[in-house]
């Protein structure tokens, strides 16, 4: 026990992967989707667009290859995708009998097929295996800009409008009622997710990104009854596990992005347990009480 | 006591809807609907069931676009009003989500909104206009409660004092009597009575006529268009409600025509 203790010591552990210029990257890129991720997970979790989350992050596939073969940025691409497939799955619905639920998977499934057929199809660079899997461990420079700069975007944003957000996801009504443009704090919300799910690719993939966008806020709103402690409390939980997820694939060698999600899984099942008022095993303490 | 905004305004009326027609998907919820409300009065929209309250209601707050007709609000066009802050909107508790992780502050905070920068940073004013409210409603030591916690009551006197925080000179109120305990329907009673002295007007939807008969100085009854519209005291014969309520007079309807048989 004790030779071991001398062997690993965890400052070692915790700053040995710190001399590698790609670690440091991973750490950086990570940490940043998970702030930005897990500030927006509080929006998607209250407004119940989890699914929304998931159409758009795999919506964006197709205009993340078509943005790298034009050699545009990619954000560009992902953004006219994202918006896009939102106002194809509003337009399929208004003008047909199908449910809401079945336009927005038969949609987003499609456009992610055609993210798969483009990849096959324009000869690129690109590799399949990083977007739908990410890979923050060898991120690029400029990749690494790319998504440094529409973190900074989404989080601007996100900062300016909060108070209109949070009164749109509670109460659309009332923000008309007062003169608010929902129509624009709708597709605000859109644009901001495509922004968001793109950073996320970095890290996780579009696969599990929407993971990122939803778990951290599950998280927190089990744990406050305040928007404002959901939002600092979903952001930190994301930054950890973001961090933690690249410490334990490196330690570990597996998948990153897995990584990272499953860590905050674990999170989320932490709180869904033991959370002072919401947790499951302290539910029964209250009504006892 | 803290006033309101006393929008100026042009026109003789408070709000003015001409001939709003309003349709689903080609099944026609309303036609032909005109009000005209003057300042200070306290005015109830009855109808059964269907009959095309809500959709009146919603038609006047612009959230379903009449096919047809025009509403306007202090002689301002609708958006601009709104804007504006001119009118202020009680919704049924329906559609709200009560586990929101907001607190009874942060709500009626909501009411004032409009009035603030894009930031929605809160002013002094805004706290003072939020406090007030909330001792109107008599809820002023619930403020840091989170909004599930309270009862439906309190809920309802929540979304009052939001709208009476925005400080707006026209109120509608879509159903404000339904489902709360006694001591709300009072306090709500005499705030309208405060309302329409200084000045305010107040569009109450409601099934339930001995509300009516008690404080609403105009009555509007309606069956997909106004069938009838004036002083409470001329509208509400029995022939009118018959017709409005399609022949089949509710309970409360055959406890009116009693009671005034009383008085007579």
């Amino acid at each position: 026990m004790t030779e071991f203790l001398v062997v690993v010591r965890p400052g070692e552990l915790l700053l040995d992967p710190l001399s590698h210029e790609f670690m440091r990257r991973a750490l950086l890129v990570s940490s940043m989707v998970g702030a930005v991720c897990g500030l927006l997970s509080c929006y998607m979790t209250l407004k119940g667009w989890a699914l929304m989350g998931d159409a758009v992050s795999h919506a964006v596939m197709p205009g993340v290859v078509v943005a790298y073969a034009l050699g545009i940025p990619f954000a560009v691409g992902a953004f006219v995708f994202g918006v896009g497939s939102v106002a194809l799955i509003g337009f399929v619905k208004q003008k047909s009998r199908v449910k809401e639920d079945t336009v927005i998977g038969l949609v987003f499934t499609g456009f992610f097929a055609l993210g798969l057929v483009l990849v096959s199809k324009i000869k690129s660079n690109i590799d399949l295996m990083h977007i739908l899997f990410g890979s923050p461990l060898g991120i690029s420079i400029s990749d690494l800009q790319q998504t440094l700069l529409i973190s900074l975007i989404v989080v601007f944003i996100l900062l300016v409008f909060r108070r209109d957000l949070l009164l749109y996801c509670f109460d659309a009504t009332h923000a008309r009622s007062i003169g608010i443009n929902t129509g624009f704090l709708h597709y605000l919300l859109l644009s901001v997710l495509s922004l968001a799910a793109v950073a996320g690719l970095q890290t996780v993939g579009i696969i599990l990104v929407v993971a990122m966008l939803i778990t951290p806020g599950a998280t927190a709103y089990l744990l406050t009854d305040r928007f404002d402690r959901m939002t600092f409390l979903a952001v930190s939980s994301s930054i950890f596990s973001s961090i933690l997820g690249v410490y334990i694939s490196y330690w570990t060698d597996i998948e990153t992005g897995g990584s990272i999600v499953l860590v905050q899984t674990i999170v989320f099942l932490i709180a869904f347990l033991f959370a002072p008022r919401y947790g499951i095993l302290n539910s029964r303490h209250s009504l006892t009480s | 006591m803290e006033g309101f905004s006393n929008h100026p305004f042009t026109g003789d009326f408070r709000i003015e809807a001409d001939q709003i027609c309003v349709d689903y998907n080609g099944r026609v919820a309303l036609y032909d609907a005109s009000l005209r409300l003057r300042a200070g009065c306290i005015c109830g929209l009855v109808g059964m069931n269907g009959a095309g309250k809500s959709t009146f209601i919603r038609a006047l707050m612009g959230f379903v676009r009449p096919s047809r007709g025009i509403v306007r609000i202090n002689g301002m066009p609708l958006r601009q009003a709104q804007r504006e802050q001119a009118v202020a909107y009680v919704p049924q508790n329906e559609g709200i989500d009560c586990s929101f992780p907001v607190s009874v502050w942060d709500v009626v905070m909501m009411g004032r909104y409009g009035s603030m920068n894009l930031m929605r940073v809160p002013r002094e004013s805004d706290r003072r206009a939020v406090l007030d409210a909330l001792e109107r409603v008599e809820l002023l030591e619930f403020r840091n409660n989170p909004i599930g916690s309270l009862s439906g009551g309190q809920r309802k006197r929540t979304f009052l004092a939001r709208a009476i925080a925005q400080r707006a000179s026209v109120l509608l109120l879509d159903e404000p009597f339904t489902g709360v305990d006694v001591r709300t329907e009072k306090l709500m009673a005499d705030l309208f009575l405060q309302f329409r002295q200084q000045g305010r007007s107040i569009l109450i939807s409601t099934h339930d006529l001995t509300h009516v008969r008690d404080f609403c100085d105009f009555v509007v009854l309606i069956n997909k268009t106004v069938l009838a519209y004036g002083e409470t005291s001329k509208v509400f014969t029995k022939e009118n409600l018959t017709m409005t309520f399609g022949g089949m007079p509710p309970d409360l309807l055959s406890g009116v025509s009693h009671s005034e048989d009383l008085e007579a």
